[in-house]
């Protein structure tokens, strides 16, 4: 709770109210929550009971091939990640099922996989995973667990602090369903200088850095999945003021049934870093749309004009609540997403409340749409080569 | 380096190497000049008003910018790439300062930019999964009339 309570200052009244404008939040009909490629979302403060703007789902996991399964809630819906990873219990986490692990040559596969504000260090296991009706057959995914191995010197020395208990990650797991089908990709299967350091080859508590085949990293499920496996959507209703929780719907495929279709969504295709354009006051920026991450982060106070709050340089706290206007292109499609940063720690001085709308925060020569972007809209997502009626992926359409 | 704000290439040396050889925040230049040169890394030295820009990609694709001041020291480091650099070796002696404030900023939201902020050494770091960016400067360190805009 230490991330809400350092923020419960002040009790000042803001508007939550956005700006009308050329693109901002149509209304929006939930899709009934029964159909096989449809698995409910919420957006609510977690299993940690601390998270602002965490977006959650259950995923069940099954030892491969057998009907020995456990299902997980409180794991974070995260576009802006490849793969599935679940914090076992000694983490603190829900994960009890013993999972098979990955092993090459001279040992067990460990991974040490790289977020912003932290890493996730464990061992590479193997899972049937179904959600809704879908079921991906043999996922390599992530069991973050501290004591699978020590933390090789190569993971640490990115400074970045490791997030392998419940405290710290705030989830039970994290389901990454961004663009790409595998975590890292062609560099993590190289040998050499040029692999980053990713997967590991561990023998008892010694772990080595290994090329890992793309194929045996660690897998967006849904690009398992046999059928709707082009990419997924998220669908949450608009916010009228910030809220305890909010329900959405995550439906599978992108053009593959009658529920999914593309309708009048744009279509915008990222580059091989999962990037699209966005312009600012002029000026253009690498941007991205990121569910996981829980606010919009951009720029900073000298370009934005946003100051940050006193008591957390993570977030923006001007002195009312700013109406502001960005274009969001990739080649000629383009769009403007007009949104509103109000005071974070006016926000947070609800306890009560775990949805926000306005929150903002820096973030450097970047634009994260993070999940206020997601309220009010239908957001697709599409893996990396599969076809879909609006062309091939990698792209998002919203 | 008087050069009127124009920015242009002097030097460019090819091939690749891991990251032996960076400057480290806070140190001097010319002490690691020849470490660079040996390891072969991928560099160039572009002259700015005011400062030095050292530019080196890693064997990882992790572009690294280095910004020494007339005098030769670093004063600012910048990164971009599908990693993240050793920030250990890049920060030097800051590196513990700058890793004791990621832990105490550490909260839930594992995905938000991590940004620290003493006075005097300031640390931004972004992106996402396959795609990392960020940047360290010595705010008080900067030479006179260099905004921190510059540093990317």
């Amino acid at each position: 709770m230490k991330f809400l309570a350092m923020m419960a200052l002040g009790l000042t009244t803001v508007s939550l109210a956005c700006g009308g404008g050329s693109s901002h939040k149509s209304s929006m009909l939930p899709v009934a929550a029964s159909a096989s490629n449809i698995q409910p979302i919420v957006v609510n403060s977690g299993p940690a009971g601390n998270y602002a703007n965490g977006l959650f789902t259950s995923v069940t996991l099954c030892v491969p091939a057998t009907s020995n399964c456990q299902t997980i809630d409180g794991i974070l819906v995260d576009t802006g990640s490849f793969g599935l990873r679940l914090l076992s219990s000694g983490g603190g986490g829900a994960l009890t099922l013993s999972l098979p692990q990955q092993k090459q040559s001279n040992g067990t596969v460990g991974e040490c996989a790289l977020f912003v504000s932290g890493y996730t260090w464990g061992s590479v296991n193997t899972a049937d995973v179904m959600i809704a009706g879908e079921q991906a057959s043999n996922v390599p995914v992530q069991v973050i667990d501290p004591t699978f191995a020590a933390v090789p010197s190569a993971c640490k020395s990115a400074g970045v602090p490791e997030n392998d208990s419940l405290q710290t990650l705030g989830a039970n797991g994290i389901l990454g369903i961004g663009p790409f089908a595998a975590d890292c990709g062609r560099a993590c299967a190289q040998t050499g200088s040029s692999n980053p350091g990713m997967y590991y080859e561990c023998a008892g508590s010694s772990c080595q850095i290994a090329a890992e085949p793309v194929a045996q990293q660690v897998q967006n499920p849904v690009a398992l999945f046999p059928s709707d496996n082009n990419g997924v959507i998220i669908q949450l209703p608009a916010l009228t003021a910030s809220a305890a929780s909010l329900s959405g719907s995550m439906i599978f495929g992108i053009g593959t049934q009658s529920n999914n279709s593309l309708g009048k969504a744009k279509v915008f295709p990222v580059n091989s870093s999962g990037e699209f354009t966005t312009t600012f006051k002029g000026q253009s920026y690498p941007a991205f749309v990121d569910s996981g991450s829980n606010a919009l982060f951009f720029l900073n106070t000298n370009t934005t004009g946003l100051s940050t709050c006193s008591n957390s340089s993570g977030f923006y706290c001007p002195s009312s609540t700013q109406n502001l206007s960005a274009v969001t292109t990739s080649g000629s499609p383009s769009q403007t997403i007009d949104f509103s940063i109000a005071n974070a720690e006016s926000l947070f001085s609800n306890r009560g409340d775990f949805v926000f709308e306005d929150l903002g925060g820096p973030n450097p020569g970047t634009f994260d749409w993070g999940l206020p972007f997601f309220f009010g809209r239908s957001v697709f997502t599409a893996i990396e080569a599969r076809s879909t009626p609006a062309g091939t992926g990698p792209f998002w359409a919203y | 380096m008087p050069m009127t704000g124009k920015v242009f290439l002097i030097a460019a040396l090819a091939a690749a190497c891991s990251l032996p050889g960076f400057a480290v925040l806070g140190e001097d230049v010319s002490s690691v000049q020849a470490d660079r040169v040996h390891s072969n890394a991928s560099m160039r030295v572009t002259p700015a008003q005011n400062y030095t820009i050292h530019e080196l990609r890693s064997a990882t694709g992790v572009l690294v910018r280095e910004y020494a001041s007339a005098s030769g020291k670093i004063f600012a480091v910048s990164w971009q790439g599908p990693t993240l650099p050793d920030l250990q070796q890049l920060l030097g002696s800051y590196f513990e300062e700058f890793q004791k404030a990621a832990q105490s900023q550490n909260r839930p939201g594992g995905h938000s930019p991590l940004i620290i902020q003493h006075s005097g050494f300031v640390v931004e770091l972004g992106g996402h999964m396959r795609s990392f960016v960020g940047r360290a400067y010595l705010a008080d360190q900067m030479p006179s009339e260099v905004s921190n805009q510059e540093i990317r």
